[in-house]
């Protein structure tokens, strides 16, 4: 049975629908799967008895004629979404035993479509990285390694855990967060899909915050159709998160017709970088090719205020963030370090619970919002922010989609960027432009590197036209029939 | 008038600007579905939110918006139908998010003017200079324990309004009557219960001194004021502790003060160095407050008759003087019991009766108007036995102490005991024959130009009618006897 796994979350669902297997059997295909992945380090958690007592219900509903739109399907669960009872970290000590007694909204969701939870998929702390080198539970390995070399790779990040369980076949699909790039860039790194919907589409509340009008979950799966079925059964209007959209929630599987002819794709000239590796340039080329060849209209478009965006990020990301991190203070939850007074204690316990990599965000936040220097930092970014929204507003005017490499570099090796934060943060040079804008965006495997690593391209839509993106990566996906696999190397 | 320190180096003004933080009455918290209840057991009404649970996320509560507007509307200020919720970020135990929603830049309410009355009959304009929604925070508890501080978070996202003054007031008195115009409005409007001992409302006081004329001096922040009493008191000393450097040639340093109502001064808390960097920044969970026009109007169509107006009506339709119609519109509960005892009688008579007898009885026994033993319709009735001449202003005084000993009915006191007037003719000259037969010398001397002395007659035949005749009757029939 151990092929259950390979199977996509379309398929399975026609598999148990058709009866050729329960949720309990590919819920245990799954859980050994998850096992055997441990020198990954994809969980932080794994919950196996959650898993089978799920898959168990989900049998039942299915005997007696219900079953919701995703029955019975084993999926990882970002550790940034709180559930009731799990451990949730965020990947942070300062979350030590943190057992929270409420449920995230998307989780809810998923849980109310018959999704099986396998377990809390690490990640970057406090979702802040983009290698999944910041997890106070360890780095994620990335199930891809380089040809003929077999030195372990980062996956991505921040939904590092995620990817690695997709792309390893532990999980059929995973919660992913996107901040600047959180879903995309991993999901590139690691050859599978990922997707960051419009800002608002999916509801935050009981997702722990990094940058909260930034934050945004979204699936990440092995296939475009999984993704589609996914992000309808995570989103829809939660008057609990006020800056949730009351907008009804499309049949996003049905937008993949396959038919894009006469679609208008941009494709801006301020993404071709200088220095931009070769390989990256001829995907992105390759890309274009392939929407042309479907029938789409390819049109040069300008983005003007690109280059500012990744700074403008850095400031407006790290300040939320400095605010947001605020409430772990010690006092009613996690960790705690004892110290000779209530000042100490705070010192001791954020000194102790937070890593280096948040430090430091939170350091940057606190200064971009301090007093003489917000109007030239936090004030000036969010006009940065508001320029770029524009330019977005005025490309839609002639554009339906956009399409770009999803990162500049396929996935690379520990330590490699470690020394130099700013050559790391440029990971994020070309999602975190639409995270600024709130737009959706998808990333999608289309080619292997020179190495034989998974390299992504991104599309990008207008603000809740998902189904816009969700048909021009479906003809991507077909186009580029991306079939390669990592060899399972960490079953030993 | 204002309050003028005489130093040596001449006269001091006084310049004084509140800050009143107002708890909304409403069911619920700001940003949460929890009781917003005061007294509860500690810690018995948190939601996740109001305890910073990870992931938690606010949503403003429309009620607490609705107040705020009202408010808004009852101080005659400009309502702001776009308001940005910001983040006053600083690390407290009893702030578990680590930062307070408020609003900075953008408050729901902005420029207004309230009318305040002084003692000389003068009437002083007030200038507001905004109001704005934030939430409270909860409370440390220091004698639960030895060593460890408790917290109670149950005040915590409880609905605060921060309704901020102009410098315009210039003495502790008019700060007073001030704040009690604001509890007043706030008690018409339904919006705040202005109980200063819970602690619903709360004044920070800035305060500071300059030669008349001068611009503005230094101001100090007086903290933490939980009463009118304590509030006038903080400002002598202040003022008097900042004249006293200025005229010994220091300056006084801007700084946060805290008011020890136990020694009677202020003593400083922090220095302007020393001050918090609160790094405002808009709540990103929050989107912008907007409300139309329609909005506004719907609740401004629910307003009550505020103090002002009312006062007005009374003086204008009621003919009451101006200081009784001050009197009765102070409070809410009063002006609806006088207005309830005045309907379709003597205004004047009724506006006495609440004013001298009742309130001298619950002042002297110490009740409040709603424990009042004596109901509006009470009142009324015996206030319509007096008109009609069943009995006088002087034996009504006797029935309304027993009304208001025992709670009966005028009514049935005045049956009861055969308290009615006379005004049978025949036994009242009767009484008149008999006090001018034992009185020829007084009768005489009436005659004779000392006109005076009918009141001495009155007196006597309502001595010997047990004060039962009736005084018009009296006179009537008096006069021309004593005449002849």
């Amino acid at each position: 049975m151990s092929d259950l796994t390979k199977l996509s979350i379309a398929a399975a669902r026609d598999g148990l629908k058709a009866g050729d297997f329960s949720a309990r059997e590919l819920t245990a295909a799954h859980i050994t799967a998850m096992a055997a992945s441990k020198p990954l380090n994809a969980f932080i958690t794994e919950t196996p008895e959650v898993a089978v007592d799920a898959a168990t219900a989900s049998d039942a509903r299915r005997a007696r004629g219900e079953a919701g739109k995703l029955e019975g399907i084993p999926l990882a669960i970002k550790d940034l979404f709180c559930t009731k009872d799990v451990l949730t970290t965020a990947a942070s000590h300062i979350l030590d035993g943190f057992n929270p007694r409420y449920e995230s909204t998307v989780t809810s969701n998923l849980w109310a479509e018959g999704a099986v939870m396998l377990g809390k998929a690490n990640l970057d702390e406090f979702a802040m990285g983009s290698s999944n080198e910041t997890s106070y539970y360890g780095n994620v390995v990335n199930p891809w390694r380089r040809q003929g070399d077999n030195r372990d790779l980062v996956p991505g990040g921040s939904s590092g855990g995620s990817a690695s369980a997709v792309a390893s076949f532990s999980a059929m699909g995973a919660t992913g967060t996107d901040t600047g790039g959180s879903i995309r860039q991993p999901a590139s790194f690691t050859g599978i899909v990922g997707m960051k919907p419009t800002y608002g589409r999916c509801s935050r509340w009981g997702v722990v915050a990094f940058a909260s009008s930034l934050d945004q979950p979204g699936p990440m799966a092995r296939s475009v159709r999984d993704t589609a079925i996914m992000l309808e059964a995570m989103a829809g209007f939660d008057p609990k998160d006020s800056t949730s959209v009351n907008m009804p929630v499309p049949n996003f599987e049905a937008a993949l017709t396959g038919d894009i002819r006469g679609l208008k794709i941009g494709i801006p000239k301020e993404y071709r970088l200088e220095g931009m590796s070769e390989e990256i340039g001829a995907l992105w080329q390759q890309g274009i090719d392939w929407m042309k060849a479907a029938g789409a209209e390819i049109i040069d478009i300008s983005l003007p205020h690109t280059k500012y965006a990744l700074p403008a990020y850095y400031i407006i990301a790290p300040a939320e963030a400095s605010s947001n991190l605020a409430r772990y203070d010690g006092v009613r939850f996690g960790l705690r370090v004892e110290g000779k007074d209530m000042n100490d204690m705070y010192a001791s316990t954020r000194g102790e619970g937070f890593g280096a990599e948040v430090k430091r965000r939170l350091l940057i936040g606190t200064y971009a919002l301090s007093a003489g220097y917000y109007d030239a930092y936090y004030l000036k970014a969010q006009k940065v922010r508001s320029r770029i929204a524009e330019d977005f507003k005025q490309a839609y005017l002639s554009v339906d989609a956009i399409l770009t490499p999803t990162a500049p570099s396929a996935a690379f090796g520990f330590g490699e960027k470690g020394d130099d934060p700013l050559e790391m943060y440029l990971n994020d040079v070309f999602t975190v432009p639409a995270s600024l804008a709130g737009l959706p965006g998808i990333s999608v495997p289309a080619g292997l590197s020179k190495d034989g690593l998974p390299l992504g391209l991104q599309l990008l839509g207008r603000p809740f036209d998902e189904e816009t993106v969700f048909r021009a990566a479906g003809v991507l996906e077909e186009a580029a029939a991306f079939t390669a696999v990592p060899a399972d190397w960490w079953r030993g | 008038m204002g309050m003028i320190i005489q130093g040596a180096t001449g006269d001091w003004e006084v310049v004084i600007g509140l800050e009143i933080h107002a708890q909304v009455t409403s069911k619920s918290k700001l940003f949460s579905g929890a009781s917003a209840e005061y007294g509860a057991e500690p810690n018995s009404q948190v939601s996740f939110v109001d305890a910073a649970m990870p992931g938690m996320l606010p949503v403003i509560n429309e009620m607490a918006v609705e107040q705020a507007v009202r408010t808004g509307l009852g101080l005659n200020a400009k309502i702001n139908k776009f308001s940005v919720f910001d983040r006053k970020n600083y690390f407290f135990p009893d702030l578990p998010q680590g930062y307070q929603i408020s609003q900075y830049l953008q408050p729901i309410v902005g420029e207004g003017k309230i009318l305040i009355d002084l003692k000389d009959g003068e009437t002083r304009e007030i200038g507001i200079t905004r109001l704005h929604l934030e939430q409270d925070a909860g409370k440390s508890l220091h004698d639960q324990h030895p060593s460890q501080t408790f917290i109670d978070l149950n005040r915590c996202g409880v609905p605060l309004m921060e309704i901020v003054s102009e410098p315009d007031m210039r003495s502790p008195e008019e700060a007073a009557v001030y704040v009690k115009k604001i509890r007043s409005i706030v008690r018409y409007l339904g919006t705040c219960d202005g109980n200063m001992e819970e602690g619903s409302m709360r004044a920070d006081v800035n305060v500071s001194v300059r030669k008349p004329g001068d611009e503005f001096g230094t101001r100090c922040e007086l903290k933490n004021i939980n009463s009118v009493r304590f509030m006038q008191q903080a400002i002598i000393y202040e003022a008097n502790r900042q004249v006293d450097i200025l005229e010994a040639g220091g300056t006084v340093d801007q700084e946060t003060r805290l008011y020890d109502p136990v020694k009677g001064e202020t003593r400083s808390m922090r220095s302007k160095e020393e001050a918090q960097d609160y790094r405002y920044f808009p709540d990103p969970d929050l989107l912008p407050l907007e409300f139309d026009g329609a909005f506004i109007e719907r609740i401004r169509e629910t307003l009550p008759e505020l103090p002002d107006p009312k006062k007005a009506r009374f003086i204008k339709d009621l003919g009451l003087s101006p200081y009784d119609a001050g009197v009765l519109v102070a409070e809410k509960e009063v002006a609806d019991y006088f207005e309830a005892v005045a309907e379709g009688r003597d205004a004047k008579l009724a506006a006495n009766w609440v004013i001298g007898e009742l309130f001298g009885h619950l002042n002297r026994t110490s009740k409040s108007l709603g424990e009042s033993p004596v109901a509006a319709p009470a009142l009324g009735e015996l206030l319509d036995l007096i008109s009609d001449g069943t009995i006088s202003n002087r034996i009504a005084k006797e029935v309304f102490e027993e009304m208001f000993d025992t709670g009966k009915m005028a009514g049935a006191i005045v049956e009861e005991k055969g308290l009615k007037q006379v005004s049978d003719t025949g036994a009242i000259e009767a009484a008149i024959d008999a006090v001018i037969a034992a009185n020829p010398d007084k009768a005489a001397e009436y005659k004779s130009g000392k006109d005076k002395l009918f009141g001495f007659f009155m007196g006597q035949v309502m001595k010997a009618t047990q004060g039962k005749a009736n005084p018009g009757v009296v006179t009537e029939i008096l006069k021309p006897k004593l005449d002849a």
